[in-house]
């Protein structure tokens, strides 16, 4: 043993540990693993911003990491083992981002890697990734596609997410949708799958328009909405200056549905504007702070009670979470923290008891097949859920993205599967 | 048809002229007049913001708490010409670099002290059918050719505003004739800072509050003060309706993406055109017919 971070419980547990790995790790890496035991200690990174663009939602990503990291130690470690953390604010900055995940990787040495929340974010750090084969744990919800051999992109897709509202919003409200979007790479992928969700449920399209993502002033998509004579619309935009667009709505007197993958579960609309501004608003989400079950009472619980000055509990929190655990039930199985062996285990199926739900890990494209459910605010910003339902992550499922046997390193958009659409 | 599509064109323009009216007052009297480049101007918009909301939240009524947000930035100016911009003046890049500073520790001291988000107020006064778009709308237009109307009555009709016109020219002599210039300096900085509080106290309503609220603002202000020219008020009134209108129609025909790409590159057009904006142009034009009679 080092001299890091050496405490009482460290000598408890890792004798007791020692022993019974010393014993494992004869079975499984040929007695090599007590030794290894005695090395640095195992680190994790959390690469999550709690400054500039992100930090509203990146906080909370950090924080219930943090939490999962400290149970588990306190618990006594991975292993028996504790597990230390390298957490710098990576602070919205996408080339800082790939300095940091540098210095993690050769530096640091990390044994895992949670990391980012927008898109881009990932696809900065991603060669850094397969360069090393650093085992990535990616846990935003995103536009989906991502089939890489060591990354685990475990947020819902848009498929699932929009999957799980569209239908219900056709079925509630009628056929005829209104899409309106971030103009980026999510953004218009999110177009495209309101567009075939869509015609899989015989429901048409009538209007659309992309964003850009400095844009405040609402009042001519307002207005093309209204002409538009649509039964709802399908709202995927980001960020603060686009929430601008449900107060400009509440006040302009629209009426119509909303359904949406990306307002409440991640910057908690609902919270933090004046109702009615999110009136009749509908999300596909997997997880949220509000959720009416037991498990997740204590996990909010547990939360506010670490982080008492904690805003929200967002979907993405929640998914570093279970993450961190499900990481922790691998790498026991293992018997290592040997990533390959880690990414092998969670390769051969494994299940989490998730703060939202009992939810698997599909071994062949590393997403979760998550509960979803539809989440709807009324004029008071009162939450209310419907039934959960199961949703695979179809779409590298229909691709043929298959891990395990093909360690490939792609990241697919649906009209390379499902033609033009 | 054609009439509800004039409407909708017409209220586009109300919200886009409003809107870049109002962001662009305060950074027009400290830059035009000053010559500082004042790349903090969204902060102070966003001190402004802050101030009503948490009035707001704390209960107090809207009007009042839109007041003490521009008393809050007014107080935030001052304190910051005294102690830093007042070693600015005359030092045009310097004063670009200090402000950009000042913008980056305001932002990440209002995110330590208020969090990543500030409560929604939610936009009042209702509806206007005719249109579907907010009432508090109109307000803002109003308000917005009220500050200008203001501003000219000030500087043109009032004694403090010959003072203050003439320290912006020609400091050394204006200070010779018995004018208070440091003071003059003072008092103009707190007028923009102001201005800047009062836009964003009432767009505090409209637009999402975050810390980087500020920055919303600060293309259109930039483009505006730049395509206006020298000329404060001149300036901001025509730049504000020519980029206005030209926004408003585009978007109108082609949606919110285009609007803005047209009125950027009717800037670039117009800078292009006129390097020393629109009132350096009608400068010209009188100087050129001055000598021709």
């Amino acid at each position: 043993m080092t001299d890091r971070s050496l405490s009482r419980r460290d000598v408890l547990a890792g004798g007791a540990a020692g022993a019974l790995t010393s014993i494992g790790g004869c079975v499984q890496n040929g007695g090599l693993l007590g030794i290894q035991s005695g090395a640095d200690a195992p680190t994790v990174a959390i690469l999550e911003d709690r400054s500039r663009d992100f930090a509203l939602t990146g906080t909370a990503k950090y924080r219930t990491t943090k939490l999962a990291i400290e149970e588990i130690n306190r618990d006594g470690g991975i292993l028996g083992r504790e597990v230390d953390v390298f957490a710098p604010d990576p602070q919205s900055d996408n080339m800082r981002y790939q300095d940091l995940t540098r210095h993690a990787i050769y530096k640091e040495d990390v044994d895992a890697l949670w990391a980012g929340y927008s898109s881009a974010t990932r696809e900065a750090i991603r060669p850094l990734i397969n360069d090393h084969e650093q085992l990535y744990f990616y846990t935003t919800q995103y536009e989906g596609g991502v089939c890489d051999k060591t990354v685990f992109p475990l947020g819902a897709t848009a498929r699932q997410q929009l999957g799980a509202v569209v239908p219900y919003l056709i079925e509630e409200y009628g056929d005829r949708i209104y899409t309106i979007a971030a103009d980026y790479n999510f953004g218009q992928l999110s177009g495209d799958w309101v567009k075939l969700i869509a015609d899989e449920h015989d429901a048409e399209v009538v209007g659309e328009e992309y964003i850009p993502l400095g844009e405040t002033q609402f009042g001519s998509t307002i207005n093309n909405i209204q002409a538009s004579d649509a039964d709802f619309v399908m709202s995927m935009l980001v960020g603060q200056n686009h929430s601008s667009f449900y107060e400009q709505r509440a006040a302009s007197g629209l009426e119509i549905p909303i359904g949406s993958s990306t307002t409440m579960a991640q910057g908690y609309e609902h919270l933090r504007l004046d109702p009615p501004a999110l009136s009749d608003m509908y999300v596909g989400v997997n997880y949220m702070e509000e959720l009416p079950t037991d498990r997740n009472a204590d996990f909010v619980e547990r939360y506010y009670e670490r982080w008492d000055d904690a805003e929200y509990l967002n979907q993405e929190a929640q998914n570093n979470y279970f993450s961190v655990y499900m990481y922790k039930e691998a790498v026991e199985r293992a018997g290592t923290f040997d990533q390959d062996a880690v990414i092998a285990e969670l390769e051969s199926g494994i299940e989490i008891e998730a703060p939202e739900g009992d939810i698997r890990l599909d071994p062949k494209t590393h997403h979760m097949v998550h509960n979803m459910r539809v989440g709807h605010a009324d004029e008071n910003h009162e939450l209310t859920f419907d039934e959960e339902q199961q949703i695979e992550p179809s779409f590298l499922q229909d691709v043929g993205c298959d891990l395990p046997n093909d360690p490939e390193r792609t990241q697919y958009e649906p009209q390379d599967v499902y033609g033009g659409i | 048809m054609a009439a509800t599509e004039l409407l909708g064109l017409g209220f586009e323009f109300v919200e886009i002229f409003a809107f870049i009216v109002l962001a662009t007052v305060g950074l027009a009297v400290i830059f035009g007049m000053m010559g500082i480049i004042n790349l903090a101007h969204g902060e102070f918009i966003l001190v402004g913001a802050y101030a009503t909301t948490f009035a707001v939240a704390a209960g107090v009524p809207l009007a009042l708490a839109i007041a003490l947000g521009v008393l809050a930035t007014t107080a935030f100016g001052l304190v910051l010409e005294r102690f830093i911009i007042r070693r600015l003046y005359g030092r045009l890049l310097d004063s670009m670099v200090v402000t950009w500073g000042i913008s980056i520790v305001v932002i990440q001291l209002v995110r330590i002290v208020f969090g990543n988000s500030a409560p929604g107020i939610g936009i009042p006064f209702g509806e206007v059918s005719a249109v579907d778009a907010p009432t508090y709308y109109f307000v803002l237009a109003v308000i917005a050719v009220s500050v200008l109307a203001g501003l000219y009555a000030l500087f043109m009709w009032t004694d403090f505003g010959v003072r203050a016109r003439a320290t912006m020219q020609d400091e050394a002599t204006a200070r010779s004739m018995g004018v208070d210039t440091e003071r003059m300096y003072t008092a103009t900085f707190g007028i923009g800072s102001a201005l800047a509080g009062l836009t964003g106290a009432l767009y505090a309503p409209v637009l999402t509050v975050t810390p980087e609220y500020g920055s919303t603002f600060l293309v259109e202000a930039f483009v505006t003060v730049v395509v206006g020219g020298s000329s404060v008020l001149v300036g901001t009134i025509l730049a504000s309706g020519f980029l206005g209108s030209v926004n408003a129609a585009v978007t109108n025909v082609a949606g919110t993406f285009m609007g803005q790409v047209a009125m950027l590159v009717a800037a670039i057009v117009a800078i292009r055109l006129m390097p020393d904006g629109i009132t350096g142009l009608l400068e010209d034009v009188r100087q050129k017919w001055g000598e021709s009679e």
